[in-house]
């Protein structure tokens, strides 16, 4: 009996010195949380309330800062929608070209690597010099894209200059770096077992039916990622709109993505509140449309060994 | 001969599954995929071999009719040019880039590698909520982050320092240590658990043991966090005034506001912006690649 005692106390001792442990390794982190994610978090929501220029402490003044965004303010709606078309057409286009690249390289033939290599280069470069690169190669008179245009019979346009092509110029230029998530399609392509698709092709699939019955269904979980990735990478949208159009957004505000309009507010005009409430506006939006994807994920995302449990 | 070896071995067990789709499409499916394939480099490669060349051409050829695909002269000079410009220090925005991604990385390292730990081997109350609380984080907008933190580091007089941009990775960052949980998650239970019957210390075990048996997964998050940091420009935009603390890509930004003709020049100083990163690249090209793709699918 007593000894069993003493093992339970013994056994209590360790689990709370691991238990102190624990916390003090985590203890950082726990900081962290606190004072740049809880506070803020909090901060911003009160300020989204408050007329604030940071030189005189915030005035209060409930909803006005929201009645102003959607009633007053034509820059928000502007924004918003270049946001939503840059969102709708980037996203997509992205996935499909990333998958499609990580198909072509999915093979065991020699010379993979090296392609692997030059389609994660682009992601290398820091976004403002690969900004700088496409305003080059996308200038209207004399730039690179316009003349081969012009060499294979083509129409050229203004692109960054006009505000009908600035924006698909802005998408083309992300579609630059769809290698990222290629080699993470890649990797997914990898985890499929060649067993399953020799089972098909035994069953008689061909090559299509193969990929849209066994391939994807089984890719769904790295789709389901890669699009909450991109999804949100594409609403935080900023340094290549800035180094394009400044904060006006030129040509004619077409490039003025929310989150310059939220920096306009914020850093030029230094109005916290008014930014503040455009900056929750944007955390709801993304909550929202994540929540969206991942309610839908239920119906389009095959996860193995778990068909009976969602029946 | 030897390509139609090669050819059979994608097929390896799935002979019948070829027969039926027919002996052309075993011979071109591959050759399709190669010129598709030659395609899709050439794009991806084009704009930075136009980098390349621009930066070395005389500012008029760069948008010059017919298409010159070489400089002709090379003018090696604009590298120096770019590089002593007057108003613009890029040597000294080099060195800001690799400090300022230097300490970022480190600090995440450091502080990530300690807390991913934390979360995976040690049991404490609240600690699974605390995960996920950590996961969801990644969620927020950074500008929900930046607002306030602005306005408390002027309060502190911190606006014009790296402080703001350096600190807080001391601290930890829930992406990498997501990242570096699921390494820890995978390591033998038994191996603390002999450490421990031994008598060490939980610290010890951390340093001693685990540390250097996820020394590769280190490797990729320090990779990262440095190329991410060096590609970072709202942080450094809102917190630096002065211009000789700027790193890179807010000095190349600034170039460009005020040069915006100055084409060879620019295209040289992006230049310097890329290149330190692709030779990091080549160094540690299968840290890196790891890295890009285990994110997505390690499953807890």
């Amino acid at each position: 009996m007593a000894v069993t005692r003493a093992q339970q106390a013994r056994r209590g001792e360790t689990r709370r010195r691991e238990a102190y442990a624990g916390l003090s390794f985590v203890l950082p982190w726990l900081l962290s949380l606190l004072l740049f994610t809880a506070y803020p978090v909090l901060t911003t929501l009160y300020l989204s309330f408050t007329d604030y220029n940071i030189v005189q402490p915030p005035r209060w003044i409930g909803l006005q800062n929201y009645r102003t965004m959607f009633t007053a303010d034509p820059a928000f709606w502007t924004s918003v929608g270049n946001s939503a078309y840059y969102a709708l057409l980037a996203v997509p286009l992205g996935l499909a070209g990333a998958l499609g690249l990580a198909l072509l390289l999915n093979t065991r033939a020699q010379g993979m690597g090296i392609y692997r290599t030059l389609i994660a280069l682009p992601v290398l470069v820091p976004p403002v010099a690969s900004t700088i690169i496409f305003v080059a190669l996308f200038d209207p008179d004399n730039g690179l894209i316009n003349a081969l245009l012009q060499t294979v019979g083509l129409p050229t346009v203004g692109w960054l200059t006009d505000p009908t092509w600035s924006k698909p110029a802005l998408i083309l230029l992300s579609l630059w770096g769809l290698g990222a998530s290629a080699l993470i399609f890649l990797a997914g392509l990898q985890e499929i077992p060649q067993a399953l698709l020799d089972a098909a092709a035994i069953d008689g699939a061909g090559p299509w039916q193969r990929f849209r019955h066994v391939t994807l269904p089984l890719l769904t979980p790295v789709i389901l990622f890669n699009l909450v990735m991109g999804v949100i990478s594409s609403f935080h949208i900023f340094t290549q709109a800035l180094v394009v159009g400044g904060t006006t957004g030129k040509p004619l505000e077409s490039t003025l993505m929310f989150m310059v309009h939220i920096y306009r507010m914020a850093f030029r005009y230094f109005a916290m509140g008014q930014a503040a409430a455009l900056a929750v506006v944007l955390f709801l939006a993304v909550l929202v449309v994540t929540l969206v994807i991942f309610q839908s994920a239920h119906v389009w995302v095959y996860y193995e060994g778990s068909r009976d449990s969602h029946r | 001969m030897t390509y139609r070896d090669r050819t059979k071995s994608h097929h390896r067990g799935g002979k019948t599954g070829v027969r039926r789709a027919g002996r052309s499409w075993r011979y071109l499916a591959p050759m399709m995929r190669h010129v598709l394939l030659v395609a899709v480099a050439i794009a991806f490669m084009v704009p930075f071999y136009w980098m390349a060349i621009s930066a070395l051409k005389d500012n008029s050829q760069i948008f010059a009719r017919p298409l010159q695909w070489w400089p002709n002269p090379i003018r090696w000079d604009n590298v120096l040019h770019a590089l002593t410009y007057p108003g613009f220090p890029f040597l000294r925005f080099l060195w800001n880039s690799v400090f300022y991604a230097g300490c970022v990385s480190l600090g995440t390292v450091l502080s990530c590698a300690a807390v991913g730990y934390g979360f995976a081997r040690l049991h404490f109350p609240g600690r699974d909520l605390l995960f996920a609380i950590t996961v969801s984080t990644m969620l927020i907008p950074g500008i929900v982050i930046f607002i306030p933190t602005f306005v408390l580091f002027k309060h502190l007089g911190l606006l014009g320092t790296y402080a703001p941009l350096i600190v807080p990775a001391f601290l930890g960052n829930a992406f990498f240590i997501f990242l570096l949980r699921q390494f820890f998650l995978g390591l033998p239970q038994e191996l603390s658990d002999a450490a421990r019957v031994d008598g060490a210390g939980e610290f010890r075990i951390f340093w001693q043991i685990m540390l250097p048996l996820v020394r590769p997964a280190l490797m990729t998050a320090a990779i990262l966090s440095f190329i991410w940091t060096w590609h970072e420009f709202f942080g450094p935009l809102i917190y630096l005034s002065d211009r000789s603390q700027y790193p890179l890509s807010l000095g190349l930004f600034a170039f460009r506001a005020q040069h915006t003709t100055e084409w060879s020049l620019l295209l040289a100083a992006s230049m310097l912006a890329t290149l330190p990163l692709i030779v990091l690249f080549f160094c540690t090209q299968r840290s890196f690649l790891a890295g890009m793709t285990l994110t997505g699918l390690k499953d807890s």
